[in-house]
């Protein structure tokens, strides 16, 4: 699949997964959240939660953004992920359960309505800047 | 030194997709993401959905591909507004993002519409992931492409409210076991709702357009009320 995105001022034609979508908005999140006195700063890892259920797949994510990140603060950057299990609540009878396999059931009454508490996640929970101080 | 985010990374799409839910709810649409591997029959579904829900149901589409103009020009004979997206000129990806409907969503006539609906690019893993800020998600899954589909790819089951099991006409042909099928969406989303149809024949058809007519009833009516 062909893609084009400006990032930098640069143009980039890359044959894409959803990955390096999401791979730019972290750079992006990234590029913002560091503080605006400490322009000269790189990052040296992102920490990222993901969840079970989320489509992302990790390697290729990463994949991804050692792609991308070339050319911003992030390029010496590493993803720092978590994977978050996927966790549900039963709507019947209150069961609380991690989900290891697709099967959307609670293990205590076999009921299906489930809520699922945990494993939708993508998120950036935090950016580790260099140590710019000489 | 480690700087705290806190931030969905989808946050941007997110919240464009809010957008566009009141954007739609103040023109009173009801909006439907269609989504499905390629070749599951989403356009000929369309095709017919249309035919069946107008006059009576006032519809427009948006139609998501990477290239051509295919499947707007096949769905345009049936004298509906359709906008087509080619997410290669948006960015090229392999979904369709809140922001990009947001677009096509300006470039439409909504006043007076009743139903919008959305065919998203043909794929089961990346249009799951995203919401454009629509009301309702179906997924479209067609017998010939094997029973564990919906165990291979859980977002998009869990996400939809409605599964359609599309070309049933081909099953005595085929060694597909429909029941496990159904048990597999079933495992994934208990509470989907299933229905067989075949957009060749019509066969199931009545079902399906029960289904929007009464979501489309029930949307309006909370409208009303809010």
């Amino acid at each position: 699949m062909s893609c084009s995105y400006e990032t930098k001022n640069q143009y980039i034609k890359l044959n894409i997964m959803h990955e390096m979508g999401i791979a730019l908005q972290i750079i992006d999140v990234a590029v913002r959240s560091i503080p605006k006195t400490n322009d000269q700063v790189q990052v040296e890892a992102v920490h990222l939660r993901i969840g079970k259920l989320s489509a992302v797949v990790p390697q290729s994510l990463t994949f991804c953004f050692d792609i991308t990140k070339k050319d911003t603060p992030l390029a010496n950057a590493k993803l720092q992920i978590e994977e978050i299990p996927i966790t549900a609540k039963c709507r019947d009878c209150g069961h609380e359960m991690i989900i290891t396999e697709a099967f959307f059931k609670c293990s205590q009454c076999q009921e299906g309505k489930l809520e699922i508490l945990s494993g939708r996640e993508l998120d950036i929970v935090s950016i580790t800047l260099s140590d710019t101080e000489r | 030194m480690e700087v705290k985010v806190l931030r969905k990374v989808l946050d941007v799409n997110d919240t464009i997709a809010e957008q566009n839910r009141h954007y739609f709810e103040k023109k009173g649409v009801f909006v439907l993401n269609v989504m499905s591997a390629p070749g599951a029959g989403k356009t000929t579904i369309l095709e017919k959905t249309l035919t069946s829900l107008m006059p009576k149901i006032k519809c427009a589409v948006i139609v998501g591909d990477i290239c051509t103009t295919n499947d707007a020009d096949r769905l345009s004979k049936s004298g509906v507004p359709v906008i087509q997206i080619n997410t290669d000129q948006f960015g090229g990806d392999c979904h369709l993002a809140a922001h990009v409907i947001q677009r096509a969503a300006s470039e439409i006539q909504l006043d007076g519409i009743d139903l919008l609906i959305i065919e998203n690019i043909g794929n089961l893993v990346c249009p799951a992931e995203f919401d454009i800020g629509e009301h309702k998600r179906v997924v479209v899954l067609s017998v010939t492409e094997g029973e564990d589909k919906p165990v291979k790819y859980p977002l998009m089951f869990r996400v939809c409210h409605t599964a359609l099991i599309n070309k049933i006409d081909l099953l005595p042909y085929l060694d597909a076991d429909i029941q496990l099928l159904r048990n597999n969406i079933a495992q994934i989303n208990p509470e989907i709702n299933q229905i067989e149809l075949s957009a060749k024949t019509g066969i199931g058809f009545k079902e399906w357009i029960t289904w929007i007519e009464d979501q489309i009833k029930l949307y309006q009516k909370t409208r009303n009320c809010a």
